[in-house]
């Protein structure tokens, strides 16, 4: 049943910034998108079109201002701050353009970062997780490494790794690659695809990179605020 | 950097606190030791003799009358031995030593000095003013024959241990006495003034046989002595005075001093958790982005609030470590440095464990106060303004 739900669903989102003034923007106008399990989504659009204000609604780090969202078939409008975090922690993971990895701790610590945050893992349990994680990445021989002494590549890998540290239904990257050169995006890519095929999290992936988008299963474009492919 | 500048306030501000508390605390502590040695915490004093008019006007009538106030001859305290039996069964008493003190001339040859005459019980009084501790010469002994002198009145008759002195009350009673002692309370007057007899020498000296002329009590407590002497007062109905009384003008001073001490903490305080407080907001503007990260991962407010809280208690309570260091071993040297002309410690270096405690404690929780306004601030950003910077 839980395979049948699907792990994202808006209905009729909009967004308006400076909502009730005369210098109200609406940016998002009626989205209605589904994303299954197992999805491995490519969001696309020219800049200032409402890729990254959609991006930051699924994240649950904005609300929209009418609509519904529904992430594992909870819908989150009325929803607490406290409520909010709690299921941002455990049910979306993010990758950003930069890392924002923090320079202080090193590539385990950063990677056991939301486990902490989450207080209900034991000290070697995340441990071992964000050790298996980095692994899994193929950074176990840097995993002490301060944050700031890994290349760009091995950065945004560590960056992977945190986001999959609470074992999230659902992904979301921000232009991933987009700071990357070429053989370290491939790379980068290459190991979300590998992620979504063994771990069986859904991507949400805002790229400009046409290449990329191409070698997911699905783009959705957005353009001024809407969807103009079909979801 | 900047964390280490802002340590390095906070030591400072804390270290000037516990300097400068130290310092007072052991001057003062240094007065009182000096004081309560050499007079009693309470005295009970005969009260003053009062002139009465003769003539009372009838109701209706005014009558002039000038009533002057008589000249206060030695009376002794009335049924003193009950009175001190009275006090012997207080709690809050520890000891209670009848006194008489008169005035005398000591001769000595062609030489004569006025000298204050004390008639003690030794064994009771030495409790009371430790006397014995400031004998340089001789032995604290005090028969019916002896009197223990200063060392300045000694200088001035020329005599030394077991030389005879002729004292001659106001009575006009003639003794010659045995010098046992010569004391040094390092107060030229006192030294100049200053002699000990027997209880029963001094009564017969001064014409009061079986009297007394006050009596010396302490207590438990010496801050407490104004609050007991109230009381012994109300019980007995005689004038007490307490040695806060006595010295009042040296706890106007005292409390000057308080209240500025109490003002540079103040400001000091006050300095170091503004100082706390500005690394705080630079910090969390600097780190703004990894905030918005960390909420983005799960952390909530609460936990983002904590952290900064966190961390200016750990500025205060670090800074503190390091400035109570500084103060005491500043303290220190100050105390080895400064001497008296002897050689000896200027005032006794006290270190309470306590104004250590109070300073760390004090300084953690201004640094939580003073990270309170930037942890809200922090907690409050939007994770999503955070990230984008």
């Amino acid at each position: 049943m839980a395979e049948t739900v699907p792990v994202l669903r808006l209905e009729g989102v909009t967004k308006t910034y400076n909502a009730d003034t005369a210098a109200a923007v609406e940016v998002l106008h009626g989205i209605d998108l589904i994303l299954q399990r197992r999805e491995f989504v490519a969001l696309t659009g020219p800049s200032g079109s409402g890729k990254s204000t959609l991006l930051n609604i699924v994240g649950l780090l904005d609300r929209p201002t009418t609509g519904k969202l529904f992430i594992d078939n909870r819908e989150t409008s009325a929803y607490g701050d406290a409520e909010l975090t709690r299921l941002r922690g455990h049910s979306i993971g993010f990758v950003f353009q930069h890392h924002y990895l923090l320079s202080a701790f090193t590539a385990l610590e950063n990677v056991m970062m939301p486990m902490l945050a989450d207080r209900e893992f034991p000290n070697e349990a995340m441990r071992e997780r964000a050790h298996a994680l980095l692994s899994e990445m193929g950074l176990a021989k840097w995993e002490n490494n301060l944050a700031n002494n890994l290349s760009g590549g091995q950065q945004q890998r560590v960056a992977i790794a945190r986001a999959l540290a609470m074992n999230p239904p659902l992904i979301l990257a921000d232009e991933p690659t987009g700071n990357l050169d070429t053989k370290s995006a491939d790379t980068v890519f290459d190991m979300m695809r590998k992620i979504n095929a063994d771990n069986g999290a859904s991507f949400l992936i805002v790229t400009h990179n046409n290449d990329l988008a191409r070698r997911c299963d699905r783009i959705i474009e957005v353009v001024d605020g809407r969807i103009v492919t079909p979801p | 950097m900047q964390t280490l500048f802002i340590l390095a306030g906070v030591a400072i501000g804390v270290g000037v606190i516990v300097f400068m508390s130290g310092l007072l605390s052991s001057l003062q502590a240094n007065f009182i030791r000096r004081v309560l040695t050499s007079q009693p915490h309470i005295q009970i004093i005969a009260p003053d003799e009062v002139a009465r008019p003769l003539r009372v006007a009838p109701s209706g009538v005014v009558v002039a009358s000038i009533v002057q106030r008589p000249a206060q001859r030695l009376r002794s305290i009335d049924q003193w031995q009950m009175i001190r039996t009275q006090l012997l069964r207080r709690a809050d008493i520890t000891n209670v030593s009848p006194t008489v003190t008169a005035s005398a001339l000591a001769v000595r040859g062609d030489a004569s000095r006025s000298i204050t005459l004390t008639g003690i019980d030794p064994e009771v009084y030495f409790n009371i003013v430790k006397l014995p501790d400031y004998i340089i010469l001789g032995q604290p002994r005090v028969t019916s024959e002896d009197i223990i002198i200063g060392a300045e009145l000694a200088k001035d008759l020329g005599v030394s241990v077991g030389d005879k002195v002729n004292v001659t009350a106001a009575s006009g009673a003639l003794r010659a006495l045995t010098i046992s002692a010569i004391f040094d309370l390092g107060n030229k007057g006192a030294n100049e003034r200053s002699t000990f007899v027997a209880l029963r020498t001094a009564q017969a000296l001064s014409n009061l046989v079986g009297g007394v002329t006050s009596i010396d009590i302490t207590i438990q407590d010496v801050y407490a002595a104004d609050t007991i002497a109230a009381s012994v007062q109300a019980e007995v109905g005689m004038q007490v005075d307490s040695w806060i009384k006595t010295n009042a003008q040296f706890f106007t001073a005292v409390n000057a001093q308080k209240i500025s001490n109490t003002a540079i903490r103040g400001f000091v305080g006050l300095s170091v958790a503004f100082g706390i407080a500005s690394v705080l907001v630079v910090s969390v503007i600097q780190r703004s982005k990894d905030i918005g990260i960390l909420r983005a991962m799960g952390a909530s407010q609460n936990q983002i609030l904590r952290i900064f809280l966190l961390q200016g208690a750990l500025l205060g309570f670090l800074g503190s470590l390091v400035g109570s260091l500084v103060g005491r071993q500043s303290l220190v040297f100050l105390h080895s440095f400064l001497r008296q002309a002897d050689g000896s410690e200027l005032f006794p270096l006290i270190l309470e464990p306590s104004l250590f405690v109070a300073a760390v404690a004090l300084a953690s929780v201004t640094g939580v106060v003073a990270a309170a306004v930037p942890a809200i601030r922090a907690a409050k950003l939007d994770p999503v303004v955070a990230i984008r910077g």
